[in-house]
């Protein structure tokens, strides 16, 4: 993921900076951070025990045992109202997640139904660099293995660096890193998918009209991802930013290492984030231990996070600051600014944050955001749009990944309660998916289409 | 109207969503293992003989109509298991969702998908040009399609209800007479293109599903006369 690239030179250094950051990013973070730095609380705890229990309801018998016997040990830290709130936003969180998932995954779906230009193959990145038309299925199964190896080890290399500078705290370093990548992303690749929208619906405009607005389309969203910025359109913006970088894999991937890839950085996920040594659990645990926000360019938040509480450096003040940050509240968009708010925004936040501390105090907890890194997004949103673009099953294929990549995610969200650490978000669906996809393909598409062609129903 | 019924009353509540998706995929899930089967028998048998192929499609509709409802057998065990779950940790010791609330969930799951599945792939086809039954075929085609997917889905629905309430009350009678009443719908499409033999049972078969789960959920004649007349 890390790199991709267009045709346009001068662009290539910061793509591959910024895409690498952002896939690189993306799985590290991925994982539910879930807000739970604030671990040691109690009752944040059971919270996240019931929590478990109901965002499990499809699914977990074995977790309903588990926290039933949890339960009355925590019972006694909680009060009892909490309970029915804490089941239904634990199924409300992970319908906080579906919702940006799904609409990622809608956007490049009809991107590429109708778009044609990316499924049209005019080259490759450079990151993959052999080619898939070999004639030899072997061939081009090394090929692509080839290819995936080259792409997982690009990941792991700028994972590492980033981990390293974020652990010497080369702040500004990643800042503007972060900064060129989104960018680039906004600018370049808005352009690009514009281009080609207007071009497939044969819409002609102007050059001013085409500057004016992904002028606007720009700024606003590196106002809205770096700063503040409402919490709609931030997420909004981040859902973008996830489809055209996965229209942009989608269309530059090769088949099979597509699909390779995709199995491949599963498995990275899993050992990045849950191997002690693992890159992504480096930089979680490194955010944790400084009580920072991971950079916000790279992680969707489903409620609004205060800052505040992570930007002040008061430790007296930490038990109910982790508390603020850990509970969401509505009204302040503040999602997780980024790092340089720690230099920049304390002073300005400090007055700020008394009021936030003492109406968490006053509220019971309210939603407690989930995290979902925009790596997911992206790869979710690839698998989905691979099986839009290349099945021959068409709609049925892609409906079939779209509910296995659903239901992984809920699962995973399942573990997370049940773990309560930052968890990998991919493996699961994407195992799902790809299951299903090959699976779809090829088993039950010519179910459907003789069932379909003599008019019978199932 | 699927889509209608899951805006007006599933959308609302995140738990419901979340049994709404898990039961498309187990519905989807009943579908892979039985276009296996198929599959494998297609495969394993030859692709000239006609006759044998036809037959094979029925064998292959039947099993996976089975499979389904075994699909929705298991799906309303862990449903069960869950709400012991969600009871336990509910404050007042009732669960915020009712089982026949989510026997009801859990067929519109089914029937979305099974509807979805059944009808995308022609609505698409739809969109681009050509004239339907050119060849000789039925010119009803789109429309019974749509008329078949919608009925199909609302008897999934109905047959979700019925049978979770088969499986809580034990009554075995019930959960074969919905799996014996899908047996019959799926069979009945076998008479397409004679339309008229394979919609009008399900119709009628609908009706009688939506009268029995509607008197199942504690519905009645009264209720039904004070709500149409607005009281």
């Amino acid at each position: 993921m890390i790199t991709f690239m267009n045709n346009s030179d001068s662009e290539e250094e910061p793509c591959n900076e910024r895409t690498s950051l952002m896939s690189a990013e993306s799985p590290p973070v991925p994982s539910y951070q879930d807000g739970l730095p604030a671990s040691e609380a109690g009752e944040a705890q059971a919270h996240r025990k019931r929590r478990t229990g109901s965002s499990r309801s499809p699914n977990n018998i074995a977790d309903g045992d588990m926290s039933d016997s949890s339960v009355p040990v925590r019972e006694s830290a909680l009060e009892n109202e909490e309970e029915e709130l804490t089941l239904k936003y634990g199924a409300k969180h992970v319908i906080m997640l579906f919702v940006p998932v799904t609409l990622c995954m809608i956007v490049v779906v009809a991107t590429i139904k109708s778009v044609r230009f990316y499924t049209e193959k005019n080259g490759q990145l450079i990151y993959t660099p052999f080619s898939e038309d070999t004639p030899s299925v072997g061939q081009r199964l090394l090929n692509s293995v080839l290819n995936t190896i080259i792409m997982i080890s690009v990941i792991v290399v700028m994972t590492v660096f980033l981990v390293l500078l974020y652990k010497y705290r080369c702040y500004k370093f990643i800042h503007g890193w972060l900064i060129l990548s989104s960018l680039m992303l906004l600018f370049l690749f808005t352009y690009i998918y514009l281009g080609e929208v207007l071009k497939t619906y044969n819409v002609a405009m102007d050059y001013p009209t085409l500057f004016l607005v992904i002028w606007n389309f720009g700024a606003v969203g590196m106002i809205c991802i770096h700063w503040k910025g409402p919490l709609q359109l931030q997420q909004a913006y981040l859902i973008m930013i996830s489809a055209l970088m996965a229209l942009v894999f989608i269309k530059y991937l090769p088949e099979w290492s597509a699909w390779v890839i995709l199995g491949a950085i599963s498995i990275y996920d899993l050992m990045a984030v849950l191997c002690p040594k693992g890159p992504l659990r480096m930089l979680v645990e490194t955010a944790q231990e400084r009580n920072e926000p991971i950079f916000p360019a790279l992680i969707y938040s489903s409620a609004m996070v205060w800052t505040v509480g992570m930007a002040k450096p008061d430790t007296a003040a930490r038990g109910p600051s982790q508390q603020t940050w850990d509970a969401a509240e509505e009204g302040r968009e503040n999602h997780r600014s980024p790092s340089h708010a720690d230099s920049q925004m304390s002073e300005t936040r400090s007055p700020v944050p008394t009021r936030p501390i003492t109406s968490f105090e006053e509220l019971e907890e309210e939603e407690r955001g989930v995290k979902l890194g925009l790596g997911d997004f992206i790869f979710y949103s690839v698998l989905v749009g691979k099986a839009a673009a290349t099945a021959s099953g068409d709609w049925n294929t892609t409906l079939a990944c779209f509910v296995a990549i659903l239901i992984g995610l809920c699962l995973t969200l399942l573990l997370l309660a049940v773990f309560k650490k930052a968890l990998p978000a991919l493996p699961i669906s994407i195992t799902f998916g790809l299951v299903f996809y090959f699976s779809t393909d090829n088993l039950v598409r010519p179910f459907m289409d003789t069932l379909a062609s003599h008019q019978l129903y199932i | 109207p699927a889509l209608g019924l899951f805006l007006f009353t599933i959308a609302r509540d995140p738990l419901r969503i979340i049994i709404l998706i898990a039961g498309a995929f187990f519905w989807l899930v009943s579908l892979l293992l039985s276009s296996l089967i198929w599959f494998i028998a297609v495969k394993a048998s030859d692709p000239r003989d006609e006759p044998l192929q036809k037959g094979l499609l029925i064998f292959g509709v039947m099993f996976s109509v089975l499979l389904q409802e075994a699909f929705r057998f298991l799906y309303y065990k862990l449903l069960r298991k869950a709400i012991e779950g969600l009871v336990a940790l509910s404050e007042d010791g009732c669960s915020p969702i009712s089982i026949q609330q989510m026997a009801y969930v859990a067929g519109v799951g089914f029937g979305l998908m099974s509807g979805a599945f059944s009808m995308i792939n022609l609505l698409a086809d739809a969109l681009g040009p050509g004239t339907v039954g050119i060849h000789g075929d039925s010119q009803l085609y789109f429309l019974t399609s749509a008329f078949m997917t919608m009925v199909l889905i609302f008897l999934h629905t109905f047959w979700g209800i019925l049978f979770f309430h088969g499986c809580e009350h034990r009554r075995w009678w019930e959960i074969m007479a919905v799996v014996v009443m899908h047996l019959t719908v799926s069979g009945s499409t076998f008479c397409n293109p004679l339309y008229v033999g394979s919609l009008v049972p399900s119709y009628l078969l609908m009706a009688a599903a939506a009268a029995w789960a509607y008197l199942l959920s504690g519905g009645s004649a009264q209720n039904l006369r004070r709500f149409l007349l607005c009281k």
